[in-house]
């Protein structure tokens, strides 16, 4: 049976771990490819990257991690962030990423995701989405959550589908940061809409929140500080995923 | 201590799978050289993307012919993911034909709830093929399509997804493949590389 994923999210900046809110008073917390793999050893289903500085040196270091990366990690590792055109995208892949993720520059020009399909295959292209309540729905923004797009989240979820986009990440700007549990309205909306995975983000404060997205129908979910501050690891949280009926690997 | 030639035609990732060779004991060399190909003694086809794109890129650069050379002439050859569908017939993504190592075809997943297939699940083995040793196993996928063997007796493996069983591991001869990734599948993947090292002969 398709296990559900328990999935920690990692925020990288010039190849090296940080750690700050809401990507303020960034603090440097040490070597990615060591936390990865140590994720990986405490039950990790895949890990994903969020590269937060785009900038060309930056970049440069970034891929020198996920070459490292590749060779010490065994499970999936998925890389977003930065990506705004094909070529991106393919250099990650040639360092050694699984997956990756994007964003922003979707929204801004959708037909990316049309190009990163043909050229990567359906199953490496994942959409991360951030996304709002507003005006009785949700609705997504750009630039970190900064940047209002006017484009409904629901729908949005749609037409990545339709272009290609083999795997949706769900931000919750809301409850992004609150540790109060992800927004299971908006999960149960979009696994309503769409056929792809479906991977909850923003929320989690303990692995009750996390079993409350997979019950809300999550594919999986996608957790950080619960997993960087030590308060529990990914296996812990699949226990608790497999007590509740839920199919996980443990 | 075991040689392995990995194709390399573009396909994307190659170096997970060459350290997750090498952490299980190769000696590897990634190649895109028809003649190193058709002279190797172990063939590895990786793979991601779609069928049509990945025949022609392998047409391309005469590697196509080189891989079906080595087989014929009694080299171990094995697929991952995309690099098992190539080895059969004709692949309904892009209704292309593929490289006939292996007879049948490969067909949407139109049967399952969610695609793709992604992430991980149950591989059990139907058989005592020499690849399959450590299973049953959990490992990692991430497709849309799937083999099927025009000869059962070729599906060494198999996984349940909403209900329906398909091939995970084919093989017949001294060509065999996985859909799953074991290069990402951790200690059983691992395994299963090793057992694809030590390989000898062709399989029952």
């Amino acid at each position: 049976m398709l296990r559900r994923r328990v999935i920690p999210c990692l925020d990288v900046r010039g190849g090296r771990l940080v750690k700050g809110v809401q990507f303020r008073e960034l603090r440097d917390c040490g070597d990615p490819v060591v936390a990865a793999e140590r994720y990986a050893e405490a039950g990790a289903d895949e890990i994903v990257w969020l590269n937060i500085d785009a900038h060309a040196e930056a970049w440069q270091e970034l891929l020198r991690a996920v070459e490292r990366a590749a060779e010490r990690v065994d499970v999936p590792l998925c890389v977003g962030g930065g990506i705004d055109r094909p070529e991106r995208a393919r250099e990650l892949l040639l360092a050694g990423a699984d997956k990756i993720s994007v964003n922003s520059a979707a929204l801004h020009t959708p037909d990316l995701i049309d190009r990163l399909a043909e050229m990567l295959g359906t199953q490496c292209v994942v959409v991360a989405m951030d996304a709002s309540r507003g005006d009785g729905g949700w609705w997504t923004y750009s630039r970190g959550g900064m940047q209002a797009t006017g484009i409904e989240a629901i729908g949005w979820a749609e037409e990545v589908q339709r272009r290609g986009g083999g795997e949706l990440i769900v931000t919750s700007i809301d409850a992004d940061g609150g540790r109060r549990g992800y927004d299971l309205e908006l999960i149960r909306r979009i696994r309503e809409r769409v056929r792809v995975p479906v991977i909850a983000s923003g929320g989690a404060g303990g692995a009750a929140d996390i079993v409350a997205a997979l019950q809300a129908g999550a594919d999986a979910a996608l957790a950080a500080s619960i997993f960087h501050d030590g308060e529990t690891t990914p296996d812990d949280v699949k226990r608790e995923v497999a007590a509740c009926g839920l199919p996980a690997r443990v | 201590m075991s040689d392995v030639c990995v194709v390399d035609y573009g396909a994307g990732n190659l170096r997970s799978l060459r350290h997750g060779l090498e952490r299980a004991g190769a000696t590897v060399t990634v190649t895109s050289d028809p003649n190193v190909v058709a002279a190797a003694g172990r063939v590895l086809v990786p793979g991601v993307g779609a069928a049509g794109a990945a025949m022609a890129a392998l047409e391309r650069r005469e590697l196509a012919p080189a891989i079906r050379s080595a087989a014929a002439t009694g080299s171990h050859v094995f697929g991952i993911c995309l690099g098992m569908q190539l080895l059969f017939e004709r692949s309904d993504e892009g209704d292309v034909e593929c490289l006939g190592l292996l007879p049948g075809r490969v067909t949407a997943m139109t049967f399952a709830r969610r695609l793709p297939h992604m992430g991980w699940n149950d591989v059990t083995a139907d058989d005592g093929h020499p690849l399959a040793a450590g299973l049953p196993a959990v490992c990692y996928f991430a497709h849309s399509y799937a083999v099927e063997p025009a000869d059962p007796a070729d599906v060494v493996a198999t996984t349940e997804l909403d209900g329906r069983r398909f091939a995970s591991m084919a093989g017949a001869g001294r060509v065999a493949g996985t859909q799953f990734h074991p290069e990402k599948s951790g200690p059983a993947g691992r395994a299963l590389l090793r057992s694809f090292l030590a390989w000898s002969g062709d399989a029952a």
